[in-house]
């Protein structure tokens, strides 16, 4: 047991060399050192924004709803199948058919080749789900049709964050999805995230219509209030253009007017529509509605064919940038709403990890002062073993590249005070243990022997708990379940590998003395 | 040898006493559950005045009618923390509430930390951390059961319900908040308590085989007494690590490092008071043990 071969010696103390370079190579700025691994420091340290988003996808449905209800009347009629009553109510689509075609239009449903109600083969579901009472069809989302919507709509939403946060030009943010209707975004470094905030809050669903004149046009007709809030006009529903052609958009100096404006560039498509419109519409006005709000309402003068424009409405730089910026990276399928925010400035970031490795050295200090006078040559032997368990600790962290916040570094202090306890265990029998026993090699070995259960058990338990905490907590909190983690594996490899070879090695060299610990 | 069987009965009233009264404070006083957990704004912010203090900014986010609003020192005397109950979390409310207070103050102010915590995930938050806890105590129940007889892993499972409800009494005696990274500490302590009960139910097995003439009564202080020096010793090193983040570790860590603290006490307590006493109570005895291992 105390025997430790040469090959073994120069094994541990290569591991512990290389951990100790690697512990060291974080403070260094090199960029050509071989290792160039780093731990990761956590928002709460190094300053930033955490940002979760939840998507509303109440919008979404609707739009489903509605437009499943458009290829419904459509199919209907194309097939010659009586139909009344055709509407939403509550989230579902009634409608009522006589016999004998209702068995017909249920087939149309159920059947897995089905136009109007798609089958998922992964599911095994369809879209919709189908009840019918009597003459009554009731069509509602399907569980999986509307896993099948949030995914689709998380997919699109966290693509357009993606964008307008890279436009925005913060430093390596880090984007992710969180359940089905979720985005996390953490920003680091960024001490003030309202610009962001304000740009991610905003749907940016741009169209262009018509101001109308009456209230009977065909496709119907909406009061929509200006973005100021000034005045309300009435607009007519039907679509002329939308943001999805859009090629491009940036904030411009308009040199007559002396204002700040954002100019547009259409695709093919799009300038062909718009050319159309304001040909036909000369002499109308044309708003210009982003999010439900009209920008500007301007008349139109001159067929616009060119495929670009301008639109004005009171911008500072600021805010015409903004709506560039908007427009250029493209609308969200459904509203954003910010469900939970932690910002953290730089200042306090730095201040938490001065005073957070000052607390960790007077701990490591306390500690290893206590421990050498409590056990004189073996409390050295378990300080050495303590601060090589530090490199360990922080070596394995580089080398995973960890996250440290600040609960991590409250788990290296932790585990500082901790880690003595394998070590005490085993002093302790082994001082039991040569009361009885007369050989100091005999007494060490059965004092390791006998003291291993309750070092496993000791460093399981604490182990479970971090595990649990790993899967459970969040952010900061995971942080200090890793380094707890981490902690009771360096411990107990400095334990059994670092201090018990100190120990034999002086043991072997004092097998007579008497009362060694 | 120290004599703890004596006083088994004394500090077993002690801690029946503590936990009913700490019981009695949770269910009718309740815990200070902070911004994770309840929801709403919490703002530390450190004014650039030395003139600014409590009440100043009291009567200036007064104003603001955003609902309860609690203002505090948070450390030095320059910095302060100011927590919101009202849920808004739109991109203007931080804005507003930055311009109002220069507006009636007059002075510059550093926002060092913003936490907003919407009423879904604060709900969330409160779910995860209460499985967090009971998954713990579940987990720790199922490893003690496996390595122990079940007389063992009840006195261990009470001692850790122990050291869990006193630590959370005293939160809510005193008012502390609770918050992500108390939810840490306790589950920690759930650790710490189990692993200092499970050293000396370790020797008290041992020893269970090593006499079988000895009762248990006498068992258990001959086992506490055998462990009882790495015992201190290794409270004593948690004790100084901890006491060094809750001195010099910053304000954020306090909370965590105080309900660190109370547990460690409670746990080094809990293991000799409550955990083999336990033992004597069921009257384990060898055979408790041999039995086990014939089946």
């Amino acid at each position: 047991m105390l025997y430790f071969s040469k090959l073994r010696i120069t094994l541990i103390s290569l591991v512990t060399l290389f951990f100790i370079y690697i512990t060291f190579s974080n403070f260094q700025e090199s960029e050509n050192s071989f290792i160039s691994k780093k731990i990761n420091l956590g928002l709460d340290l190094q300053g930033g924004s955490y940002l979760l988003l939840e998507i509303d996808n109440n919008p979404v449905k609707l739009q489903k709803l509605q437009n499943t209800i458009s290829i419904i009347r459509n199919y209907l009629k194309d097939k010659k199948i009586v139909f009344t009553d055709l509407r939403i109510k509550d989230e579902a689509i009634f409608f009522n058919i006589s016999k004998p075609d209702n068995e017909i239009v249920k087939f149309f449903f159920l059947d897995k080749e089905s136009e109007i109600n798609p089958y998922y083969n992964l599911y095994k579901s369809h879209q919709f789900d189908l009840s019918v009472i009597e003459n009554e069809f009731k069509l509602t989302i399907s569980k999986y049709g509307l896993i099948e919507i949030k995914t689709s709509s998380q997919d699109q939403a966290i693509e357009i964050v993606r964008r307008r946060v890279d436009e925005v030009g913060t430093n390596e943010p880090n984007i992710i999805k969180r359940g089905n209707n979720r985005i996390l975004v953490e920003l680091p470094g960024l001490d003030d995230p309202m610009r962001i905030k304000s740009l991610l809050g905003k749907t940016a669903n741009l169209t262009f219509r018509f101001v109308a004149q009456k209230n009977n046009d065909t496709f119907g007709v909406e009061m929509l209030p200006f973005e100021d809030g000034s005045n309300e006009v009435l607009v007519n529903k039907r679509i002329i253009l939308n943001g999805e052609n859009l090629l491009d958009a940036q904030p411009q100096m308009n040199n007559q007017t002396n204002e700040t404006v954002v100019s547009f560039t259409l695709d093919r498509v799009g300038a062909k529509r718009f050319g159309k419109a304001t040909r036909t519409g000369i002499g109308k006005q044309l708003a210009i509605v982003l999010d439900g709000k009209i920008v500007s309402a301007p008349v139109i003068r001159d067929a616009i064919v060119s495929g670009s424009g301008q639109i004005s409405g009171n911008f500072t730089f600021q805010s015409a940038t903004d709506l560039a910026l908007l427009l250029r990276s493209g609308a969200l399928p459904a509203p954003l709403n910010i469900i939970e925010e932690r910002t953290v400035g730089p200042e306090l970031g730095q201040d938490s990890i001065n005073a957070g490795f000052f607390a960790l050295s007077i701990g490591f200090l306390l500690v290893i002062i206590f421990m050498f006078f409590k056990y004189k040559v073996f409390g050295l032997i378990a300080n050495i073993t303590l601060l090589i368990n530090l490199f360990l600790l922080i070596g394995i962290l580089t080398i995973f590249e960890a996250t440290l916040t600040l609960p991590g570094i409250a788990g290296i202090i932790l585990t500082v005070g901790m880690a003595v306890d394998a070590n005490v265990l085993i002093f302790e029998r082994i001082k039991e243990e040569s009361k009885k026993e007369k050989n100091n090699i005999i007494a060490f070995d059965t004092g390791y022997i006998k003291s291993k259960t309750a070092i496993l058990d000791a460093n399981i338990t604490t182990l479970i708990a971090a595990i649990i905490l790993f899967f459970m907590g969040s952010g900061p909190v995971k942080g200090f379940s890793v380094t707890l983690a981490v902690g009771i594996f360096t411990t107990l490899f400095s334990v059994y590998f670092i201090a018990r070879m100190l120990t034999s090695l002086y043991v072997l060299k004092n097998k007579k003395k008497v009362d060694l610990i | 040898m120290i004599n703890f069987n004596k006083f088994y009965k004394l500090f077993n009233i002690l801690s029946l006493s503590l936990v009913i009264i700490s019981i009695l404070l949770l269910f009718f006083k309740g815990l200070n559950l902070g911004v994770d957990f309840k929801g709403g704004t919490l703002i530390e912010l450190r004014a650039n005045d030395k003139k600014i203090n409590v009440t100043t900014l009291r009567y200036a986010f007064g104003n603001m009618t955003l609902g309860d609003i609690n203002v505090k020192k948070f450390g030095n005397e320059r910095d302060f923390l100011i927590k919101i109950e009202k849920k808004d979390t739109s991109a203007k409310a931080l804005e507003i509430i930055k311009k109002n207070l220069t507006d009636s103050i007059g002075s510059s102010f550093n926002f060092r930390r913003v936490e907003n915590v919407g009423p879904k995930v604060s709900s969330e938050l409160l779910k995860s951390g209460i499985i967090a806890i009971v998954l713990s105590l579940a987990a720790m129940l199922f490893y003690i059961w496996i390595r122990f007889e079940w007389q063992f892993s009840l006195g261990a499972i009470l001692a850790l319900f122990h050291d869990v409800i006193i630590t959370l009494g005293f939160f809510s005696l005193f008012n502390l908040e609770i918050n992500l990274s108390i939810v840490a500490a306790v589950l920690t302590i759930v650790g710490y308590s189990m692993n200092d009960t499970v050293v000396i139910f370790d020797r008290v097995r041992e020893n269970l085989i090593k006499f079988s003439d000895i009762k248990i009564f006498e068992l258990t202080n001959i086992s506490i007494n055998e462990t009882l020096s790495r015992t201190i010793i290794t409270s004593v090193t948690t004790l100084l690590a901890l006491i060094s983040i809750y001195f010099f570790g910053g304000e954020i860590l306090k909370g965590f490092s105080l309900a660190m603290i109370m547990g460690v006490v409670f746990g080094t307590y809990s293991s000799i008071y409550i955990a083999n006493p336990i033992l004597v109570k069921l009257r384990v005895s060898q055979k408790t043990i041999l039995k086990e291992d014939t089946e």
